[in-house]
């Protein structure tokens, strides 16, 4: 009976995370029976969907249950930061992406798509488990290869073969290095466990599966070893995946990737790694993008040194205080920072190369400026979140006794300047416009517009 | 009210970036109306002024922003900021009349500048290093707009070379202040000046303060970080290079006495003679380089250069505890806030009669001109007196503040006497524009040049006005720097 009652406790306590999978599965089974003009319907169930998600989350954020299902899943601040951001993330990323999606054939599968794969994403990011970190990984990817493939072009189907390569690849390592644990670990799965277990574990084997599993989260996470896939991805897939896919998977994974370091026996150094694949995916996303002319491969391999600046406080997990919140932080800022980026994308539909935003300022001057936040905030300049993003992770880093990655950060983005301001620059000039487009999409325009002024009232609300 | 004055012309440039059909005429004469109630507020500000008790600033505020990082919205005056303030309100009161006849995209140039003097006024009433780094930035971004916007030649270059270098630079200031919020856990100025961090700790608090000293050596700008200043002004609008080397300059130098001086002492001791020969090679080096230039603007860039190199011997100089008066060190301390105001009030009246050059003629080459004093009398007045300031002849602020700024650094330090030929140079390069410029043979730019008249002529003399107004009767505002310079001077030695 204690357990029955502990059971249905434990299923209110993931409120948000069944929500979005009910969703996903009415969006599935019901757009299979809606005709193809009525799909704005699934659509409203989709966002349903994700706004009770995210209420849900707000109260779930208010009154943390904790470690619920057998410890196998954490309902803290941060899975509930997680719930939050990957929910508004989605539904900014439908708001963008409506004139793209509505009426494509399989524009309910794709809403599907998009839900199941946040589900994903948010499990990823609570699990307290290796055995669930695992499942969640497979049903945040799936989903994945699908979104990508789904735009139907070569460049698309290039994408979505190297996702689902390196997925299944980097997925493999993932299982591997899980059962190393588990093997050395004497089958404890759960992370409150865990640290123990190791303790007295040959140092090899707990680092080589540590190390393992780290590099399967990093293909979630779009960083360095497993960012491949992401610029081609970012380019094939349509906007709203690109979007999607850019965002929503890194949220949960570099909780995911905390969690893990966190629950490491102190005898093995994985902070160490955790730091060289900062400045690893820094250094390499932001050498890629100068050379970058097209737009969404260019913003793909910004997100590739975005997850380098990410890492930086999981480098420092239990070393500081700050590394949490400025995890947390920045995650949030990010998402809604990058979106903003795409959002612009999908309002200017068949602007593909740098140079065809030149004189964009003339020619829809709140666009332009949607743009200028959204780069100058991925940059990191005040007055937007970003900004406060990578003072706290670089504060967090300096405070853990890894001042070098501070300095790290600073130089990589003196680098990332010479691109942002490439794309920024021309579009910002009095020149007179490459007029590719005078139909701007309206629903990405409003996304843009609000992606942009959120990402500077984050700053001034901030309250924590 | 401290808020008010600052955020006032943030709201009019967001009315005015707003307000597409607003003509031009409306937009030119709104922004001059904001800036004299600026400079009004401002005046207000110093009337109601009185000098703060040691630790504390004149109309502070403070409202709770990011507890978790010990950082909140912290603003407050003290004599250091007071003066910038007021020279802040005035520059942008002049540009603001100066570009009554901009043809170009007024509305949106009334409201970039607007933006732009919320973040100046922003930086200097800064209480909070998060703040005041937000401020830093904004201006940096603000002004990378104007240039490229309203800038001609070979603008966008420019702007790009200024963005990049500031904006390096004030990645330095960032890992600075992350350092000193890593040793003391907050980012309040008052607390880290009352308390400073890292004393005793040799190495990290000399990283930190090069780190925040590479960040305001390129703002100032000095020796070796001064390459983007020349470019960055040719090209620039007269407006914008007038806000430029009036206003930004200052932040840099401000830093010195608000940042870096009280919050690292122990540290800008062990290093000052680092800062003392970094100034005096500016001083020597801008001058020489500004005597070889052909091009009016660029000269007056060079000599920025000259200029701020005296405030940063003087800043160096009141580092050097050992064997000096503390006297003399708060004289040279009181003379580099006085060079600040100064020079912005007179190097804004040089860039806007240089502009005037270029409206009429397109050129800034001296070899173009000639014979202007016959043809344009009153334009011939303003530059010769605005020339005589900038050399520092007796009677204009130019003067009050080199003679303080040479007397506590040579009573401190004898050898920062080489710095005077930086003057002599100066002195030298003014006298020869002057004579290239307006007298001798009519050069083919001169031949149809237009006196200056109304606008022009009420956007200039206000600034010459107030450099001998200064220069005659000094003690108004050295009673506001000097309680300040004396506080600087005893937080640096402890």
């Amino acid at each position: 009976m204690a357990g029955s009652m502990s059971m249905g406790s434990d299923v209110v306590a993931v409120l948000p995370e069944v929500l979005l999978l009910v969703g996903a599965l009415v969006a599935l089974v019901g757009g299979s029976f809606t005709p193809r003009e009525q799909q704005w319907r699934v659509r409203l169930v989709t966002v349903a969907a994700l706004v009770a998600s995210a209420v849900a989350a707000g109260f779930g954020l208010a009154s943390p249950a904790g470690p619920v299902f057998s410890g196998t899943y954490d309902v803290d601040t941060a899975t509930g930061v997680v719930r939050l951001v990957v929910a508004s993330s989605t539904l900014l990323v439908i708001g963008l992406g409506v004139e793209e999606v509505a009426g494509h054939r399989q524009e309910s599968e794709t809403y599907a798509l998009l839900l199941l794969s946040s589900t994903g994403a948010v499990v990823l990011g609570g699990a307290a488990d290796l055995l669930v970190l695992v499942v969640a990984f497979l049903l945040g990817s799936i989903p994945l290869y699908a979104l990508v493939g789904q735009a139907r072009t070569g460049a698309a189907a290039e994408g979505a073969m190297k996702t689902y390569l390196l997925g299944a690849l980097l997925g493999i390592v993932l299982m591997a290095g899980v059962t190393v644990l588990l093997g050395v670990g004497g089958g404890e799965a759960g992370y409150a466990g865990l640290t123990a277990a190791l303790a007295g574990a040959p140092a090899g084997a707990v680092a080589a599966g540590a190390v393992a599993v780290l590099v399967g989260l990093m293909f979630k996470a779009g960083g360095v070893p497993g960012h491949f896939w992401v610029p081609d991805a970012a380019q094939g897939a349509s906007v709203t995946a690109a979007a999607f896919l850019t965002t929503v998977p890194k949220v949960g994974a570099l909780v995911a990737v905390f969690r893990l370091v966190e629950a490491m026996p102190a005898a093995v150094d994985v902070q160490l790694v955790v730091a060289v694949l900062a400045v690893a995916s820094m250094t390499l996303g932001n050498l890629a993008a100068l050379g970058q002319t097209a737009v969404r491969r260019l913003l793909g391999w910004s997100t590739v040194s975005q997850v380098g600046y990410l890492l930086l406080p999981v480098a420092v997990v239990g070393r500081t205080d700050l590394a949490e919140p400025a995890l947390l932080f920045y995650l949030a800022a990010y998402a809604v920072t990058n979106l903003t980026a795409f959002a612009v994308v999908a309002a200017l539909p068949g602007r593909e190369s740098l140079e065809d935003y030149r004189g964009l300022g003339r020619a829809h001057p709140c666009l332009a400026g949607a743009l200028l936040v959204s780069l100058l905030g991925l940059l990191g300049t005040p007055p937007t979140s970003v900004f406060l993003g990578k003072l706290l992770v670089a504060t967090a880093a300096w405070d853990g006794g890894a001042g070098w990655l501070a300095v790290v950060l600073v130089v990589n983005t003196v680098a990332s300047l010479g691109y942002y301001l490439r794309w920024c620059a021309p579009a910002l000039t009095f020149a007179t416009p490459v007029d590719r487009s005078p139909t701007v999409r309206r629903w990405a325009f409003q996304a843009a517009t609000l992606g942009g002024v959120s990402s500077i009232l984050i700053l001034i609300v901030v309250s924590r | 009210m401290l808020s008010l004055v600052i955020f006032l012309p943030l709201v009019a440039a967001v009315v005015l970036a707003v307000a597409r059909g607003l003509p031009d005429a409306v937009a030119r004469w709104a922004w001059v109306g904001v800036a004299l109630v600026e400079v009004l507020l401002v005046g207000v500000l110093w009337a109601r002024y009185e000098t703060p008790a040691a630790g504390t600033l004149a109309f502070d505020e403070q409202v709770e922003w990011i507890p978790g990082l010990g950082a909140s919205y912290h603003l407050g005056l003290d004599g250091l900021s007071l003066p910038l303030m007021a020279l802040t309100a005035v520059v942008f009161a002049a540009c603001a009349v100066y570009a009554l006849r901009e043809s170009t995209r007024p509305r949106s140039q009334a409201a970039l500048f607007c933006f732009l003097q919320t973040t100046c006024l922003g930086l200097f009433a800064a209480a909070d290093l998060i703040v005041f780094f937000l401020f830093f930035d904004l201006s940096i971004v603000g002004m990378y707009f104007a240039i490229a916007g309203w800038g001609h030649g070979n603008a966008q270059k420019s702007a790009l070379q200024f963005f990049l270098y500031t904006f390096l630079g004030s990645l330095g200031l960032l890992l600075g202040f992350i350092g000193l919020y890593v040793a003391s856990g907050t980012f309040d100025m008052v607390a880290l000046a009352a308390d400073p961090p890292l004393v005793g700790t040799g190495v990290t608090g000399g990283l930190v303060l090069a780190a925040v000293l590479v960040g305001l050596a390129v703002k100032t700008p000095t020796v070796p970080f001064h390459t983007w200043l020349p470019p960055a002004h040719t090209d620039a609008p007269a407006v914008g290079s007038a806000v430029l080397a009036g206003v930004l300059l200052k932040m840099g130098t401000y830093g010195f006495v608000r940042i870096a001086m009280p919050m690292l002492p122990d540290a800008w001791r062990s290093f000052a003679w680092v800062v003392i020969a970094v100034g005096v090679v500016s001083v020597v080096w801008g001058a020489l380089v500004a005597l070889a230039q052909t091009d009016l603007k660029r000269m007056v860039a060079y000599t920025s250069v000259n200029h701020m190199g005296y405030v940063v011997v003087a800043v160096g100089a009141a580092g050097v505890v050992g064997g000096s008066a503390e006297e003399a060190r708060a004289l040279a301390v009181t003379g580099a806030v006085t060079q600040m105001v100064s020079h912005g009030l007179i190097t804004g009246a040089l860039f806007l009669l240089a502009g005037v050059l270029h409206r009429r003629t397109g050129t800034y080459e001296m070899s173009r001109f000639g014979g202007l004093a016959g043809r344009a009398p009153r334009y011939a007045a303003l530059f010769a007196v605005a020339a005589f300031a900038s050399l520092g002849l007796p009677g204009f602020s130019g003067f009050v503040a080199e003679v303080q700024v040479f007397a506590g650094s040579i009573a401190a330090v004898p050898w920062t006497a080489v710095a005077l030929v930086g003057i002599l140079l100066t002195a030298a390069l003014f006298l020869r524009a002057l004579q290239r410029l307006l007298t001798g043979e009519r050069g083919p730019a001169s031949a149809a040049f237009a006196d200056v008249r109304g606008s022009e002529l009420v956007a200039v003399a206000p600034l010459l006005v107030l450099a001998t107004l200064i220069g005659v009767l000094p003690r108004p505002l050295l009673e506001v720097v000097e309680p300040a310079s004396r506080a600087v001077v005893a937080l640096v030695a402890r």
